[in-house]
């Protein structure tokens, strides 16, 4: 079939929709944004009428995965590693009521943190609500993944978590497709209790679940992930998970050398095999990307009883991505000589674009607090730039929604003017429940909301509130006259320095929606119009 | 056969374009590649790099390691300097001359020719002279790609035809401009030999 040239997100889409999926969900965040942005840009998905559609947020787009699921249908709902914070709920709890069709969660984590705020490790999760996680090592174990989780799925009844790092996202590389499967029929699952989260019922379904992991232990000793390369120096043993794989074997391969390495790639753990490799070594070394989250279980497994080295020993950096020269390093090899990095050298940070909207917020934003202490709560999307030169206008960003939120709790406790800085499509995410709470107290808040009219951040995806902004925040309970709207733009300047003024003097709830398209999404509609 | 290479540039230079004609070539070739790349916050006008490893032979990691770049294929000085802990020491830095210039404290002119100068394998090439030269300045990445193509392992034929892969949605101007800027960036690179 078709070599095709793919991310290791796209592998995923296109695993997908080969693999019978009927419907998509997510809420962009990098590095798992290409996976929805490759379904919705498929002409096969859209024959094959796969739904697929940007969500207000992770939460919302894992409930409807299971929704889909639960009429017969596979879905899939991905999101990068916070994300999975915001869907946490409906997530452990979709453990316990199981799914009907196959449900597959991709998590796409960040570590190394190249545009995130943590590097929160997903498999944590996976364990911590009892469910199957798959850790494919490159593209085509990443398509062939989709297939196989979707199967086990169905199989377990469970959903099955895909876990990706970003630089198996991100990189790319030839895929061959290897089957494709017909959506399944629609067929509702009939067993309400399963499915109804009421004490009696799921005290029995958590028993099911705890029932449920010995086998799921059992199906990974027989996974074709879970697998062992052999070789002849039996000092050391080394077991390598998910994109971990390559950066093992590209040493082992350059310096011949001989340390046998059991590749993991499905949790829970192969019990069986794991304890088998371990009788045969002097020493392991466990190699993940992300937290030390089986260093930590193997430990106990096998009572610390062998020398283990890794990331809690120090033999692999405690943080951060994982690269070829940990590797050689924890391996006692020498990296090739090589030049030091060029004294002119100067960082070029990410910044806003020229002509960005946002830009003209701060400045009309810095103008109007100029005399003040500056204390403006941001959220989370390229606004955020606005922290960094020449604007410094913002003093948090935590996480979605956070601005509107805390500058309320700031405001409570006395600080004036108490300002929150969100786009548009994070106010939809997680800043509207925030602002009712605002209303609720009365507290003196001005939320400005940035609305250039998509996700920047992320690319450019649509924005789940476009248009609704002004009825939003009058549902909300903000007062029609103190929802303002202005054009930033430099003409308007004077104009708008007022009105921020204005609001901030206001000892109520207030809201600033500044709108003008972003730059980058109208240059692509432009371009198009062509 | 095995190139390891490294693409860097400024977001927005098309870095991600030389790849995938890269990418297209090694397929056609039925080469193994793999291509990480820079996605999210930092294209906003800050650095973006992408590691490319084509080989005969499976290649496991997605990253190149220190010391081991043959070619470190640069669309603008200052990020041709970056990676350099990255080249191997009989590999070669291709880089264009002309400035990106969007932050503070950008090193003069000077010192950055120096320091390119300083190195022992470089080829220097002004990429978007000669691509406004052929009609476009946007076509700049073909120039450089055309001016390290001898480097890339792979054939000018080749790379001719993935160029046209890539450009052919966009409509024939469009490819024969990246075309005529690849070649022009071919000759570049052989008048510095």
């Amino acid at each position: 079939m078709d070599n095709l040239l793919l991310l290791g997100d796209e592998a995923i889409a296109q695993g997908g929709i080969d693999a019978g999926m009927s419907g998509i969900y997510a809420y962009p965040g990098t590095p798992s944004t290409e996976i929805t942005e490759y379904v919705q840009n498929s002409h096969e998905a859209i024959q094959k009428g796969i739904h697929s559609s940007w969500s207000a947020n992770e939460k919302t787009a894992y409930e409807a995965a299971l929704g889909m699921s639960y009429a017969g249908k596979r879905s899939m709902v991905c999101m990068k590693h916070v994300g999975l914070n915001v869907a946490a709920d409906a997530f452990m709890n979709s453990a316990i009521t199981g799914v009907h069709g196959g449900m597959v969660v991709v998590v796409a984590d960040d570590p190394g943190m190249h545009s995130s705020q943590n590097e929160q490790d997903s498999r944590f999760y996976a364990r911590f609500a009892y469910i199957p996680a798959l850790e494919p090592a490159n593209q085509q174990e990443a398509y062939n993944a989709v297939h196989y989780a979707f199967d086990l799925s169905e199989q377990t009844g469970l959903p099955v978590m895909i876990r990706l790092t970003t630089r198996i996202s991100h990189s790319r590389s030839g895929v061959i497709r290897t089957q494709n499967r017909n959506q399944n029929t629609l067929s509702p699952f009939n067993q309400s209790k399963r499915f109804i989260l009421l004490p009696a019922n799921a005290r029995r379904q958590y028993n099911s679940l705890l029932e449920k992991q010995p086998g799921l232990e059992e199906i990974s000793n027989h996974s074709s992930l879970n697998y062992l390369v052999e070789g002849d120096n039996l000092k050391m043993g080394i077991v390598a998970f998910g994109i971990a794989f390559n950066y093992v074997m590209e040493i082992r391969v350059r310096h011949q050398l001989q340390y046998p390495v059991m590749k993991i790639g499905q949790y829970p753990l192969p019990r069986t095999m794991l304890t088998k490799f371990f009788e045969k070594h002097e020493s392991i070394m466990i190699v993940e990307e992300g937290y030390p989250v089986y260093e930590e279980l193997l430990r106990g497994y096998f009572n610390n009883e062998k020398n283990i080295l890794g990331r809690l020993d120090g033999t692999l950096p405690r943080t951060g991505e994982l690269n070829p020269d940990y590797l050689a390093k924890a391996l006692k090899i020498d990296l090739p000589p090589a030049l030091p990095p060029s004294e002119i050298l100067q960082p070029r940070p990410p910044m806003l674009c020229q002509g960005c909207s946002h830009r003209d917020v701060y400045e009309a934003l810095n103008e109007a607090i100029r005399n003040d202490e500056r204390h403006v709560f941001s959220d989370i999307g390229c606004y955020t730039l606005g922290a960094l030169q020449p604007f410094e206008s913002i003093s948090t960003c935590v996480d979605m929604g956070a601005s509107v939120t805390m500058a309320k709790g700031a405001a409570d406790a006395g600080l004036r003017p108490a300002v929150a800085v969100i786009g548009d499509s994070t106010f939809t995410h997680s800043g509207m429940t925030g602002l009712l709470d605002a209303v609720n107290d009365q507290s003196p808040i001005t939320v400005i909301i940035s609305d250039n009219s998509t996700t920047g951040m992320t690319g450019g995806q649509h924005s789940s509130g476009e248009g609704k902004y002004i009825a939003i925040c009058k549902a909300l309970g903000v007062e029609e006259n103190h929802i303002r709207v202005m054009n930033p733009l430099k003409v308007h300047y004077a104009e708008n320095v007022k009105i921020f003024q204005e609001e901030f003097a206001y000892e109520g709830v207030s809201v600033i929606i500044a709108q003008r398209e972003c730059i980058q999404t109208l240059a692509k509609k432009k371009k198009k119009a062509k | 056969m095995k190139k390891d290479i490294i693409l860097a540039g400024v977001g927005g230079q098309g870095i991600l374009s030389i790849a995938a004609v890269i990418d297209r070539a090694a397929l056609n070739n039925k080469l193994h590649f793999k291509q990480a790349e820079v996605h999210g916050m930092s294209q906003r006008g800050g650095d973006v790099q992408s590691h490319l490893r084509i080989s005969s032979d499976i290649i496991y990691s997605d990253l190149i390691s220190q010391g081991c770049a043959d070619l470190i294929l640069a669309v603008e000085p200052l990020e041709a300097l970056r990676y350099l802990p990255f080249l191997s020491n009989s590999g070669w830095v291709v880089s264009a001359l002309t400035p990106y210039n969007n932050i503070a404290y950008y090193p003069d002119d000077n010192s950055i020719r120096n320091a390119l100068n300083k190195l022992p394998r470089k080829l220097l090439v002004e990429a978007e002279k000669i691509a406004r030269e052929q009609g476009s300045s946007k076509t700049s990445n073909m120039v450089m790609l055309g001016a390290a193509a001898h480097l890339t392992g792979l054939s000018n034929a080749s790379l001719e035809d993935a160029i046209t892969w890539l450009f052919e949605r966009k409509g024939e101007e469009i490819v024969s401009q990246n075309l005529a800027a690849f070649r022009a960036g071919l000759q570049a690179g052989k008048n510095q030999n």
